[in-house]
């Protein structure tokens, strides 16, 4: 019941927005559907934690909700609605300096909740089929919303983030279809032969040189969504040039899924290959993104380019704790997911905040935020100094975590990932310096903007920061033991 | 020893290696509307074979598979392709491919890489099997290359849908289809795709009143 209940708020509120979209009164419209929407995440999460195995299944075992999924359910609603609550003011700002028009308002918000529903079924979804059709959807909703403000720039990116994303996606369907293969050929039926819970009772009967080709299909598939370097071009580029809110579900949700269904295949394909060698490619990939990035953020000027870039380091970092394996690196891959969501959706609300005010992305251009808009200034500075690994936020403690699973197994890349850590702080530390506390410009715009969100966000990350609640400890503990086999609490 | 091959084998042979033929003639093909038609006639060899399929199986969920391959690909999205270069008025582009040669030789190297993955699993239990896949592989990674070696719109989503006439082959023939929810889904999706790429060659063409996506090149910064 709850769980239909939360697929059935973004439908409501997509035909809503079909046909009541024009009006002023959308944007509060789509907190309202987006926080039911949190709603019933929450109460799919009691009833999941109450079941006696921790797992539910759905239609005809089509949809299954376990430890894992559930926080990235929960984190997916949440995030939506907080960005929900920033997009209200920043597109009605949008639509009185006439960026846009009442019709692509509408449709903007349409395609809100349609990203919202898809992102939902890529983590409900029991189906490795659905799973890439809900991923594909997911780009493809999110494609248009890209090129929102019809600049030149903003067409370029968004057809670079098209063409890259679903030829990436196109690849991971090969690889589904490998799977689904190999587990027709043990004589498991048609209808199960797609299903994780199916695969799973099955995985070790597999064929492994077919999973071990389906896994590469999929790494290059599903890794073009989270943006692992070779295949993240798409990425600064649609980051930079699409509206705030749209940069903060792209950076904060979407680049999330990717990684989900490769850590979801890997727990598949793992226990049947019987070695290390699917984790060695994540951790390989994981690690050239991270120094990727690391290397040429020093060198951005776009302030949003360089928070994209990032991304990718962050992403690449957790691609590389989830291919570490063991308890504690998939511990650590799961709360650095959540974190890095929290605290990046956050920045790039407040980057919309600031790019609204100044009018320039031009890191040269902008100065002086602290004096000239302080509250502004200070949320970005906070959301700075949580990404780039200061403590008590949330990031710091993973980053900790990270570094000592890595210790136990592979002291040699312990250095690298440090030195990568302290040049992306110094790169964007150096490049954000005079955007604080440069001489500022006399120009003060007026705007109104929207704070409440961002010091929501952060605030949940500085909270995890400082102190993990037992209930949830134990609920991550239990997705951990999940991805890697056993907990880190015993 | 004579190799006794079915009449089933040698159509369903024949229908492979055409597919891989019409995917090789379009890496070269110089006209736009003549892309769109050999784009039309693979997916009729695709239908071909899913219906062929669906006899010898006696598939209900495949013949309706043939249906949607017939109705989608074969009439609505060349339709579509033909309804957009009219619109954009560029019937008249000619679009020649920088090196024919380099990519003929490129393609046929991706094909014999193709046999060098697919020739050591052991899951494939004949060779006319293991062939099969070898292209259907292959038309997946020549509709790649087409996306990379030629610069126009068009021809991308051409590129783009020649992988999915690869992966929607490699289905039909290793597992005999996907489930029909997964297929009908996949089929939405493909349908959103091809209109989401109308819409940006509308968008592309007012924006930089070109088709040729080299010059959607702006967003490189980092050297001012």
């Amino acid at each position: 019941m709850i769980f239909n209940l939360m697929l059935f708020f973004p439908c409501l509120g997509i035909i809503f927005f079909i046909l009541f979209g024009h009006y002023r009164m959308a944007g509060m419209m789509n907190i309202c559907f987006s926080f039911l929407t949190f709603l019933a995440s929450v109460g799919l999460g009691v009833n999941t934690v109450l079941s006696s195995g921790g797992s539910l299944l759905f239609w005809n075992n089509q949809f299954y909700v376990d430890a894992f999924s559930l926080c990235l359910i929960i984190l997916t609603t949440f995030i939506s609605f907080t960005v929900a609550i920033f997009s209200r003011q920043y597109m009605l700002n949008n639509l009185d300096e006439n960026r846009i028009n009442a019709r692509m308002l509408q449709f903007y918000f349409i395609m809100y909740q349609a990203f919202t529903l898809t992102m939902l079924l890529v983590y409900t979804s029991n189906n490795i089929g659905i799973l890439w059709i809900s991923v594909e959807g997911a780009t493809l909703a999110t494609a248009l919303l890209v090129s929102l403000y019809r600049t030149p720039e903003s067409i370029e990116a968004a057809w670079k983030y098209f063409i890259l994303c679903i030829v990436g996606i196109a690849l991971a369907l090969f690889g589904t279809l490998c799977v689904y293969f190999s587990a027709k050929n043990v004589s498991i039926n048609i209808s199960g032969a797609m299903l994780w819970t199916v695969l799973h009772q099955h995985a070790a009967i597999l064929n492994s040189q077919l999973l071990m080709l389906a896994f590469i299909f999929l790494l290059v598939g599903y890794g073009t969504k989270i943006g692992l370097v070779p295949f993240h071009f798409w990425l600064p580029d649609a980051h930079s040039e699409s509206p705030a809110p749209m940069s903060a579900l792209l950076s904060g949700l979407l680049l999330n899924i990717g990684l989900y269904a490769l850590v979801r295949f890997k727990m598949l394909i793992d226990p049947n290959l019987g070695t290390h060698l699917i984790g060695i490619l994540m951790m390989a990939f994981g690690l050239i993104s991270f120094l990727f990035a690391g290397f040429t953020i020093f060198r951005k000027r776009n302030i949003k380019r360089m928070f994209s870039y990032s991304s990718i380091e962050h992403m690449g970092l957790i691609t590389f704790a989830f291919g570490l394996g063991g308890p504690l690196a998939s511990f650590v891959g799961l709360f650095y997911m959540i974190i890095h969501s929290l605290v990046k959706s956050a920045i790039f609300m407040s980057l919309g905040n600031v790019i609204q005010l100044t009018k320039s992305k031009d890191m040269g251009e902008i100065k002086g935020l602290l004096q000239s808009y302080p509250s502004v200034g200070w949320t970005l500075l906070i959301g700075t100094i949580a990404i780039v690994g200061f403590p008590p936020f949330g990031i710091f403690n993973s980053e900790v975590m990270l570094v000592i699973a890595t210790l136990k197994q592979y002291l040699f890349i312990v250095p690298i990932i440090i030195i990568g850590l302290l040049l992306s702080l110094g790169g964007i530390m150096y490049n954000l310096n005079p955007v604080f506390f440069g001489q500022s410009t006399d120009d003060v715009s007026s705007l109104k903007v929207c704070l409440f969100p961002i010091v929501l966000n952060l605030s949940i990350a500085l909270y995890f920061g400082l102190h993990i609640p037992h209930g949830f400890m134990n609920y991550l503990n239990q997705a951990t033991s999940l991805i890697a086999g056993r907990g880190i609490l015993s | 020893m004579l190799i006794q091959v079915s009449v089933y084998q040698q159509i369903i042979s024949t229908i492979s290696a055409l597919i891989l033929f019409s995917s090789f003639i379009l890496l070269t093909q110089k006209s736009l509307f003549g892309s769109i038609n050999i784009f039309a006639f693979q997916s009729f060899l695709l239908f071909l074979a899913t219906l062929l399929q669906a006899v010898i199986l006696h598939e209900n969920s495949m013949y309706f598979s043939a249906v949607i391959t017939l109705v989608l690909k074969v009439i609505s999205i060349p339709w579509l392709l033909y309804y957009f270069v009219g619109r954009l008025r560029i019937h008249q582009d000619k679009i020649v491919p920088k090196h024919p040669f380099l990519i003929l030789l490129g393609a046929l190297f991706l094909v014999v890489y193709c046999y060098h993955i697919i020739v050591p699993i052991t899951l494939f239990s004949s060779l006319m099997e293991k062939h099969i896949v070898v292209v259907a592989l292959s038309v997946i990674l020549l509709g790649m290359l087409l996306m990379i070696v030629r610069r126009n719109a068009i021809i991308y989503v051409l590129g783009f849908m020649v992988m999915e006439n690869g992966l929607f082959f490699s289905a039909l023939m290793s597992t005999q289809g996907m489930p029909m929810i997964v297929e009908l889904g996949v089929a939405f999706d493909l349908l959103i795709a091809v209109i989401l790429f109308g819409v940006f060659f509308f968008h592309i063409r007012t924006s930089i009143e070109t088709m040729d996506v080299d010059s959607l090149n702006h967003l490189r910064e980092d050297l001012e």
